[in-house]
């Protein structure tokens, strides 16, 4: 079986979705006998092949186009489909990232392939691939096999490991040929919240709810995400309400987020909120309704007033920390 | 111009799913469906759209007999007309994209408009498909949307922050929360949708490529340590999180 896991890059810096898909296709290559390649598709990005060389990368493919200096998802996507099909590749690995879910599903079409989107698990059954995917927001699982010759996999961000092993890299060129279409939609500006993490890819998230009365008492969870170096993220009810920004928002009209430690303060734990954390490895609830379904997901929680809570804990984060 | 707006139908939010005998779908007993709440952004941003170029809005929809409740709340909302897919199978998103392909190539569009996701499988996977279907540009996760002639500047949102796409029309645009207000439709409105006539057309007959062997519920979790609030006790709380469970 010979995989290809494309690997994003944006102005040529690699994120950690970018090992854990190498990683991904390393451990698939183990499992099936395989190979992997990885591709890099840009401008001036084949020195990130070292970087992937870390975690196991000996075989990196590059496409080098000017063009692509501007993102361009069609061009990627072409890319990616002309790659598998040179190289034969029979499964395609692609981070589900804000890009990746423009381009799976316009490689899996080009490539006559079943798409198994934003999967958390892949495991070898029987000789064949079976993927594990969230759905419902959480809500439920469900394990799903790719019945086609070519399978496309993306993969949900943080959620597979990116475990080191030394390779090194021979790195090959490919062209590419790209028709005018594959240009036709540019990104043209890019905004980056400044000094703010972002709930879909921190590990540590301090969410707040309505119990804080006002938009003016959220300092007091800005606080606690500082202290514990995490990102801020709200119920939909404060999000509805206009205190905090839609990108904030966790739950299923939201973001669905598995960080390593979730803090809830003053959420009750409506379902749609719970199908968007609970997945979460630790959940900190902090509520005064000791009956708030909240707690029946936590692993840790104080039954109190936020108003109490919050500044304590923040405060004792602190100290642990020697500040 | 020609506006179409592809929608499903989805268990509501508060839903609280249960496997269903089969042990691969839910079980849709006791589920309130709704018009999946992604798709009343991609309903409205179309009859905006409408408001400000002209022409009329589609709704096209994939699904059985029940789906048209859904629809009808699109049409109640100002679309002026509706095509249900009749397909009852529970679908991949290959399927559907097969489905609505031909319909919607049919209507020749100037401009697509579809919710992120539906809110069931959550897989993204239709606006983007059905764009590399129709040999389209398409711009995902929308927050906001301005359209000069054929030109077409859409803002969406990325991990971290936004990024600015510049394409033009026809093209796919996929709604995400915060691109507009979603109208609530008028009582009298609801009532007149319910004689509009929905076209229905036959289901794709392609294969899904994606099957579901199982579905689960994931594990619950028991045993959570839960303290009545003091000062001693935060202190306690923070030395777990350290030194138990090692996140911080």
């Amino acid at each position: 079986m010979k995989i290809l896991a494309y690997i994003e890059q944006r102005g040529g810096e690699l994120k950690k979705n970018a090992f854990e898909t190498v990683t991904a296709a390393r451990t698939l290559a183990a499992q099936t006998g395989g190979s992997f390649s990885a591709l890099l598709v840009g401008h001036n990005v084949a020195g990130l092949a070292e970087r992937l060389a870390q975690y196991g990368a000996a075989d990196v493919i590059v496409v080098d186009d000017a063009r692509l200096e501007q993102y361009a998802s069609r061009a990627v996507a072409t890319a990616i489909a002309a790659v598998a099909a040179a190289e034969g590749s029979s499964v395609v690995l692609i981070s589900n990232t804000s890009h990746g879910k423009d381009l799976a599903p316009r490689v899996a079409i080009k490539l006559e392939a079943g798409l198994a989107p934003d999967t958390v698990a892949l495991a070898v059954q029987d000789g064949r691939i079976v993927a594990t995917r969230p759905v419902y927001a959480g809500k439920a699982r469900v394990d799903v096999a790719v019945s086609t010759p070519v399978q496309v996999y993306s993969l949900r961000p943080n959620v597979f490991t990116a475990s080191a092993a030394e390779a090194s890299a021979s790195v090959r060129t490919a062209n590419v040929g790209f028709g005018p279409k594959d240009f036709d939609a540019r990104v043209v500006e890019t905004m980056v919240n400044t000094g703010k993490r972002d709930v879909a890819e921190a590990d540590v998230i301090v969410s707040g709810g309505r119990g804080f009365k006002g938009p003016e008492n959220f300092y007091l969870v800005e606080n606690l995400a500082e202290a514990l170096g995490g990102a801020v993220g709200a119920s939909r009810a404060v999000v509805d309400a206009g205190w905090r920004p839609h990108s904030e928002q966790v739950g299923q009209t939201g973001k669905t987020v598995s960080p390593s430690l979730y803090v809830a303060c003053a959420i009750s734990g409506a379902v749609q909120h719970l199908a968007g954390m609970s997945s979460s490895k630790f959940i900190v609830a902090i509520n005064k309704d000791k009956d708030a379904p909240i707690f029946s997901v936590a692993d840790y929680g104080i039954i109190g007033d936020v108003f109490d809570v919050v500044p304590l804990m923040t405060q004792e984060v602190n100290a642990l920390h020697g500040r | 111009m020609n506006i179409v707006v592809c929608i499903s139908q989805t268990p509501d939010t508060a839903t609280k799913v249960a496997v269903g005998a089969d042990g691969r779908n839910i079980d849709a007993k006791g589920v309130k469906f709704v018009l999946n709440p992604y798709d009343e952004f991609a309903v409205e941003e179309g009859l905006q759209l409408r408001a400000a170029h002209g022409g009329e809005v589609t709704l096209v929809c994939v699904g059985g007999d029940g789906a048209k409740e859904a629809i009808r709340l699109g049409i109640a909302m100002g679309a002026d007309k509706a095509v249900l897919v009749k397909d009852e199978e529970r679908a991949d998103s290959f399927r559907v994209v097969s489905g609505i392909a031909d319909v919607v190539r049919a209507a020749g569009p100037d401009i697509i408009l579809l919710g992120r996701q539906s809110i069931d499988y959550d897989s993204a996977q239709v606006g983007p498909m059905l764009a590399e279907m129709l040999d389209m540009p398409c711009v995902s996760f929308v927050t906001r949307l301005e359209i000069n002639g054929s030109a077409v500047r859409a803002e969406r949102d990325i991990e971290g922050g936004k990024e600015v796409v510049e394409t033009s029309l026809p093209c796919v645009i996929t709604a995400q929360k915060g691109l507009n207000e979603p109208r609530y439709p008028k009582l009298p409105d609801i009532m007149k949708a319910k004689a509009k006539p929905i076209a229905e057309v036959a289901a794709s007959s392609v294969a899904a490529r994606v099957e579901t062997l199982a579905m689960r519920k994931p594990a619950e979790k028991t045993g959570g340590r839960i303290f009545e609030f003091s000062p001693e006790n935060v202190k306690e709380l923070v030395r777990l999180l350290h030194e138990e469970a090692k996140v911080i």
